[in-house]
């Protein structure tokens, strides 16, 4: 049977220190392509993309991946068959080649990096570059879901432009990518928009 | 060997006397004289502290003269106390790390069962009262400082480091993996107060076992190699204490799903 959803948000909700950040959310997202996830800054975007790799669970509802509650698989599988790269790159003490991992010349070509990079020390990568490395040391993984948090939003316009031609590369490769974004020019690169609004707090 | 610990004879011209206790008092009406002249406002406080440590004081060495005075067996509740007393002290000021009360127990108790089993099992020093009780208590001090030192650290650690732990969660990591960089400078934090004491001891100051002998009328080796015990064994209890502390705040600090606990997750 053909999956139709690789992942689903059935009616969730997460609570913060004042109240719900999200509440009630219903989504599927599909297993080809781009989903972009857009919606104004505090709608609970970044939470709802933490659900899927379990940074975060829900105090309500359930998120399910390929029909399967997220709680019921293993937390560190199912953190490697999705991967979650956050808004501003971390880079880990030591060259790019001891964050990459793997064919490190291999997959930093594969995100657009000269190779010649594997050997530079990763503190000493400009944002735009360490973000590419962040996305090349998820891909050394060979995870089946990228999960990027506002990739482009610590980035130059001519970085976002790259970033943002490398993501529809992968998607296109055959990646279920879900990207979160408060850019609604995003929405026009994806293949499929999820709007999030912000919970209305005076509703009962 | 076995140290000596008590001695006859002490320098100072018999025993101190509550009439030298009054007068030393005196001392103290300086001290509350400068602060008044000064505006330091610290008059009240120096006068509450000066009771307390009468109080407390006075309460404690006739509370030690029973226990000395053949009631041995009262050695285990007394240390079990001043064990209780650390850990609730040290609870206080972690108070942000779930369960620190139960982990500062465990962190000093184990610490000074271990610490004074290893003291007694090689016969270093008597398992009696009079040696059990003061040496004891210093390492329950040394263990509740480190054991304090170690939780706010990992609690205050975890949540400014938040995005780069996530990130290797992120990246299939164990809490145990993702934690340990952290882990291994608070363990170290919690550790280097004992270590820079032992290194500069009798340089900078000398030491309170040490001029505690002295004053009482042993001879400055004899005094010396009392200190060198207390100062290994205060070495070794904080190392316990930093390794207990510091695995049990880590596992308080990660749900079983290698998930940062929810008050650390929802730090801006």
């Amino acid at each position: 049977m053909a999956l139709e959803a690789r992942f689903e948000y059935r009616q969730v909700r997460v609570d913060g220190d004042s109240g719900p950040i999200v509440a009630g959310f219903c989504a599927v997202i599909p297993p080809e392509g781009l989903t972009v996830m857009v919606g104004p800054s505090g709608a609970g975007k970044t939470t709802l993309l933490r659900l899927l790799n379990r940074l975060d669970d829900p105090d309500d509802g359930m998120v399910l991946f390929e029909g399967r509650d997220v709680r019921e698989y293993d937390a560190l599988e199912l953190r490697r068959r999705v991967q979650l790269v956050g808004q501003m790159p971390v880079t880990f003490p030591g060259t790019v080649a001891d964050n990459v991992g793997g064919d490190t010349r291999a997959l930093l070509a594969r995100v657009g990096l000269d190779p010649s990079l594997a050997d530079r020390e990763a503190d000493r990568l400009s944002v735009g570059e360490a973000q590419r490395m962040a996305l090349a040391r998820s891909l050394a993984l060979a995870p089946e879901v990228l999960a990027l948090d506002e990739p482009t939003s610590a980035l130059d316009v001519a970085n976002k432009t790259g970033i943002e031609q490398l993501i529809r590369q992968l998607a296109d490769s055959g990646l279920t990518v879900i990207m979160v974004s408060h850019d609604p020019r995003h929405a026009e690169l994806a293949d499929h928009v999820i709007e999030v609004h912000p919970v209305n707090r005076e509703e009962p | 060997m076995t140290l000596t610990l008590a001695t006859s004879g002490s320098v100072l011209s018999g025993p101190v006397t509550l009439g030298d206790v009054a007068l030393s008092v005196s001392l103290v009406a300086v001290a509350v004289a400068i602060s008044a002249w000064q505006r330091l406002g610290l008059e009240a406080d120096m006068t509450v502290a000066t009771v307390r440590s009468f109080v407390q004081l006075i309460a404690v060495g006739y509370v030690l003269s029973y226990i000395f005075s053949g009631h041995g067996w009262l050695t285990v509740l007394a240390v079990g106390v001043m064990v209780g007393a650390a850990s609730l002290t040290s609870r206080g000021r972690a108070k942000l790390v779930p369960w620190s009360g139960a982990i500062a127990l465990a962190a000093i108790s184990i610490a000074t069962a271990a610490t004074l089993g290893v003291l007694a099992a090689l016969r270093i020093v008597p398992t009696s009262a009079q040696a059990v009780i003061p040496l004891g208590s210093m390492i329950i001090s040394g263990a509740m400082n480190t054991t304090s030192l170690v939780m706010s650290r990992l609690r205050d650690d975890f949540a400014s480091n938040r995005r780069e732990i996530e990130a290797r969660l992120s990246l299939g990591q164990t809490s145990r993996q993702a934690s340990r960089p952290w882990l291994r400078s608070a363990l170290r934090s919690g550790m280097l107060p004992s270590v820079d004491s032992t290194k500069v001891v009798g340089l900078v100051a000398l030491p309170g076992a040490m001029t505690g002998m002295i004053l009482a009328g042993a001879s400055p080796l004899a005094a010396v190699r009392l200190q060198l015990v207390v100062m290994y064994m205060l070495l070794g209890g904080t190392a316990f204490a930093a390794l207990v502390a510091g695995h049990l705040t880590t596992g308080r600090l990660f749900t079983d799903s290698h998930q940062l606990v929810k008050s650390l997750r929802r730090v801006p």
